[in-house]
């Protein structure tokens, strides 16, 4: 603190206008999911939902469960990563899944066997040319290379014909879908090298989902990229009036979200060893949804990767809450649905809240 | 000439057939502080955004740290020294105290292009020193702007000016929609500006606060400069008289 002549100024430390972050509260509801999820289960099954009740493995935990909670979200995740830096710049993109569906098509065809039992591959489409049994990194690089072009596209439609990211990412999403279906009239592309293979093998798409949500949480926080982003989405003018070029940054955007999209159709793809023009459907919308119950503001400018991982788990912790209980999936959708809206509710309450104790 | 920050000659502005700003002539030198006044559409506004190139002037010159210059944006105005605090303030809601003061020139540790590592231990020192020097206070650096109130908001713009080397300040009716108390502390802020020499235009309709303040009113009528008074030899009637009209011809500085 310094006397200047006309008062004080300085940092006045507010105990009581203290705030703790906002994923805490997103982190909370993963735990009363939990608990609820285990007490109806020791109640109604006489089964524990988290803790190992089997007495044939080890360990205190239900591993086998931790794991599958995870695992089904990771690829998905991926996409959610993405599209959580998008929501905080305040845009959108309903590409996500079908650029899932279109990467994984092209980037399977170049990570193809030559030979499948003796016989010549009859899913190779580029057999002709002899581009078979190539490197892991051919189609990874292809695939990386279709998400930049997906996102490079997104990106440009957005920044210099200024169409709202609805509109452009609702037309590539379209478009997408239609490549994938095209690139071989439909039919599916099997048969992929044993490096390919590996990428999504186990547990590796759960570790690819973790490392690259750590790798984003802190550009987020620690580079210029991350403060423009939320910028960005807090204050368009006032970033332009700041000098930042918001087409240049919205374009890396929309292609960062673009690559990772791909990223996920290789895990995907590699995980389920074929590709599929219809890979991917309504993934966009999970993703969305994701950052949503995560405590990303779809207004722009609020959330974090670490809330869009805490929704993941949600999300994980809720279909596997329900096959535990041995519900039919039809109740998943429809508390997934509640979920997300109440999710939205409840933040909104929380900030109003919070503006007025300010 | 040396003494001389800002100096417009003949500055003239019109959209379409509509003389916003017509031939003002202006001065200001160093360590002054000087009040804008005039009627809503009677150009001041206009005038300043030709200073900080928020707009192309139609015609005139302009002068700045004894150069002439011509701004092709704010930003160009800005990095030579002219820092404004505009009435939308210009603020990222959701960003913390150094990261709006920083917004867009944000010191960084490694360069890597857009992935550059930010130094948020410098930023928050540096924040915290431009508190200091503007008597601001804060309750706490890491809240976003969302959650202050008005007049903590101003003090952040304000003190945003400060943080940088800034040659001249222009407010754009920083008090407009403040409460008493918080008027009273942004007019301390101008005030502790005054005493370390830091030249400021200052755009009130407070005739109070401009008596208060500054050094010099100049009055704007229909685009026109049409008094530029030492405050010592007017006062708020006659002030008055030249918003208004009842008063005309351009009264010259009796210097």
């Amino acid at each position: 603190m310094a006397q200047t002549s006309h008062g004080v100024g300085g940092v006045g430390y507010d105990a009581r206008k203290r705030t703790w972050p906002a994923e805490f509260n997103v982190f909370l509801a993963l735990v009363i999911l939990v608990v609820i999820f285990e007490l109806i289960g020791r109640i109604f099954l006489g089964d524990s939902f988290l803790f190992n009740t089997r007495s044939d493995v080890g360990g205190i935990f239900n591993e086998a469960r931790l794991q599958i909670i995870i695992l089904q979200v990771s690829i998905v995740g991926i996409i959610a990563i993405g599209v959580t830096q998008v929501i905080i710049t305040g845009g959108i993109d309903l590409s996500s899944g079908s650029i899932v569906g279109a990467t994984a098509m092209i980037a399977m065809s170049f990570a193809q066997v030559a030979t499948v039992n003796g016989n010549p591959n009859p899913k190779a489409m580029f057999l002709a040319q002899g581009w078979t049994d190539l490197p892991v990194i051919v189609p990874l690089l292809v695939a990386i290379a279709c998400g930049l072009f997906a996102g490079l596209v997104n990106g440009a439609l957005i920044a210099y014909t200024r169409i709202p990211p609805f509109i452009a990412t609702l037309g590539m999403m379209v478009t997408a879908r239609g490549i994938a279906k095209w690139w071989s009239k439909g039919q599916p592309i099997s048969f992929p090298t044993e490096s390919f293979a590996g990428i999504g093998k186990g547990l590796m798409p759960v570790v690819i989902f973790l490392s690259l949500a750590i790798l984003f949480q802190l550009i987020m926080t620690y580079t210029r990229y991350g403060k423009h982003c939320y910028a960005i989405g807090s204050n368009e003018d006032a970033a332009r009036m700041s000098g930042i070029k918001i087409a240049n940054h919205k374009i890396l955007v929309y292609v960062i979200a673009g690559i990772l999209a791909a990223l996920a159709a290789v895990v995907l793809s590699s995980k389920n060893l074929t590709a599929q023009s219809g890979m991917g459907v309504m993934y966009e919308l999970d993703a969305i949804a994701m950052a949503v119950i995560g405590g990303v503001s779809l207004s722009g400018g609020r959330g974090s990767i670490i809330g869009t991982v805490i929704g993941s788990l949600i999300f994980g912790v809720i279909i596997s809450g329900f096959t535990f209980l041995r519900l039919d999936a039809y109740y998943q959708e429809m508390v997934k649905g509640v979920i997300i809206v109440g999710a939205v509710v409840l933040d909104q309450w929380r900030q109003r809240l919070r503006a007025m104790r300010a | 000439m040396s003494d001389i920050v800002l100096k417009t000659e003949n500055l003239t502005k019109r959209y379409g057939g509509v003389h916003a700003l017509e031939g003002a002539n202006f001065e200001l030198r160093k360590g002054e502080h000087v009040a804008i006044m005039g009627d809503n559409g009677a150009g001041k506004s206009t005038f300043v955004r030709q200073i900080t190139g928020v707009e192309q002037r139609t015609s005139g010159q302009i002068w700045f740290d004894g150069k002439e210059v011509n701004f092709a944006g704010p930003i160009e105005a800005r990095t030579a020294g002219i820092e404004t605090v505009f009435q939308s303030l210009a603020l990222a809601d959701d960003l913390d105290v150094p990261s709006n003061l920083f917004l867009g020139r944000e010191k960084v540790l490694f360069n890597l292009g857009p992935f550059s590592i930010l130094d948020r231990k410098y930023m928050r020192k540096a924040t915290e020193a431009a508190l200091v020097r503007t008597a601001v206070k804060i309750p706490n650096l890491s809240n976003t702007i969302r959650h202050m109130s008005g007049g903590q908001r101003q003090c952040v713009a304000i003190a945003r000016t400060a943080t940088f080397a800034s040659k001249l300040i222009i407010m754009d009716e920083p008090t407009a929609a403040l409460g008493v108390q918080e008027t009273a502390q942004v007019e301390n802020i101008v005030r502790t500006l005054k005493d370390n020499g830091e030249p400021l235009i200052l755009i009130s309709h407070n005739m109070r606060q401009v008596f208060d303040l500054c050094d010099r009113i100049v009055v704007f009528r229909r685009g026109r400069i049409v008094a530029n008074l030492r405050k010592e030899n007017t006062d708020g009637n006659d002030i008055v008289s030249y918003i208004t009209g009842a008063k005309t011809g351009e009264a010259e500085l009796a210097a």
